[in-house]
């Protein structure tokens, strides 16, 4: 075993100080070593998608970083997403359009596409088809993926005309 | 599917870095690690030593001259592909991109990652090749420069000594008004290509192809610019045959057989692709008014 090393991970708003090897993937020290079981892991070779969290606000794949490289770096992950007034507005939409089965590869997605609609809200509809193509789903079949993504677009455009 | 061992290095300059190559038994750089990390994830690799370059900062950023743009080799390629002044005088940089991976591979992935990886279906080394880009190269001895098409020594394997790193690509410009395609056939968007074709040109005031470089990639073990394909265009006027001739000089190239499809079929693709950059190519030149 190589010698393990002290960092700081800030995930969601809060500082986690943790010893790990310097093999430690991203994905594992948010399960293992903070506890964020939310964020899951299916390839372990950035196939998948499944372990996209949020890197200083990019969509990145925690699978294919090392934790010792995300300190001083801001991470968001699913479990960042509800707050106390109930879930967040892509996690309803998930529900509302059945974007998921199994939900093993939902919080990828929700990670996903929290990241991209925070930076491109009026994303058009084949731009959000090519990002969410990054990720895969055996259960859904995609179609409700991508509806359920552009509610929420859509309702949020709706909601800042009318905020005009 | 966990990394292997190894001891963690993050120097935050580059003679730091290369004093670490030269000092450290069975060491590898990591620039973003899109390629890397599912290496080692599958023990394909497994060094002692892991030198992280993300601290490098002198290694980042697209620096634009009179004649070329300088990009450092720990440049992430989203970065590239949002820098509104590369896109404006070489487009087919950002173009190619939207064919590296995915959004997220993008955001960790660099362009010196790309290029020392050498995929052969990679998109990054077919523009390199195309734009006949100048690669920089540091070791202990200091800094030497190759021109992109000495870079492939074979199949992903760049040149590039155990001690050395690469440090940086500086792109030629071309004219403005040139015009420029990328296309690519994979199984699935952010597979790996199983063809594709870059192509740039530059007509005269009459309209006929004045400067011309087609490179195809994903079809041999490395790209390879196609000199017949150039010949082909040299001083003619774009026609449909002048373009197909073009094209049916690109199934020419070498090509592998794989799991996923035959070289002929790889050949034919080319071809293909060739013909569809090349009509890109064209009508943006014309449109481009030159
Ligand atoms: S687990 Fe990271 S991409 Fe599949
Ligand atoms: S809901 Fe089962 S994998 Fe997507």
């Amino acid at each position: 075993m190589t010698p393990r090393i002290d960092i700081t991970l800030n995930v969601n708003g809060s500082d986690h100080d943790i010893r790990v090897e310097p093999r430690r993937t991203l994905a594992d020290a948010l399960r293992q070593d903070c506890g964020l079981t939310g964020t899951n892991v299916g390839c372990e070779h950035g196939v998948c998608g499944a372990c996209t969290v949020l890197l200083d606000g990019e969509p990145v794949r925690s699978c294919l970083m090392f934790a010792v490289q995300a300190q001083g770096r801001r991470l968001r992950t699913v479990e960042g997403l509800a707050n106390a007034e109930g879930l967040h507005p892509l996690q309803q939409a998930f529900t509302d359009h059945h974007a998921l089965q199994c939900g093993y590869c939902t919080p990828g997605f929700l990670m996903l596409a929290a990241g991209t609609l925070e930076r491109h809200p009026d994303i058009d509809d084949e731009s959000l088809r090519e990002v969410l193509s990054s990720n895969l789903c055996r259960c859904t079949g995609y179609q409700n993926i991508l509806r359920a993504v552009r509610a929420v677009r859509d309702s949020r455009r709706l909601a800042r005309e009318d905020a005009r | 599917m966990k990394p292997p061992p190894f001891r963690y290095h993050d120097p935050d300059s580059v003679e730091e870095a290369i004093g670490l190559l030269g000092r450290l038994e069975n060491a590898r750089l990591l620039a973003g690690g899109q390629s890397l990390m599912p290496m080692l994830n599958m023990r394909f690799v497994l060094p002692d030593h892991l030198i992280d370059l993300a601290r490098v900062e002198a290694l980042r950023g697209v620096r634009l001259e009179a004649d070329r743009a300088r990009i450092g080799a720990m440049t992430v390629q989203r970065d590239l592909e949002r820098d509104a002044a590369l896109a404006e005088r070489l487009p087919l940089v950002a173009e190619a991109l939207r064919w590296v991976g995915h959004r997220q591979t993008r955001n960790r992935g660099t362009l010196g990652g790309s290029l020392c990886h050498l995929d052969p279906a990679a998109e990054l080394p077919a523009v390199c090749a195309v734009l006949d880009a100048v690669v920089r190269v540091r070791g202990p001895g200091g800094e030497r420069q190759l021109a992109f098409a000495d870079f492939p020594l074979g199949y992903m394997t760049p040149a590039i000594e155990p001690d050395e790193m690469l440090v940086g690509v500086e792109l030629p410009l071309w004219p403005r008004g040139h015009g420029h395609g990328f296309a690519e056939f994979a199984r699935r968007h952010g597979d790996y290509a199983i063809a594709l074709a870059a192509v740039q040109l530059a007509l005269d005031a009459s309209g006929r192809i004045a400067r011309a470089a087609v490179a195809i990639g994903g079809v041999g073990p490395a790209p390879v610019r196609v000199q017949a394909a150039e010949r082909a265009l040299l001083g003619e006027a774009p026609t449909d045959a002048v373009l197909a001739a073009a094209a049916a000089a690109c199934r020419e190239v070498e090509a592998m057989d794989d799991v996923q499809v035959p070289g002929t079929y790889r050949r034919q693709l080319a071809g293909v692709m060739a013909r569809r950059a090349l009509a890109d190519a064209v009508a943006r030149a014309s449109a481009q008014g030159t």
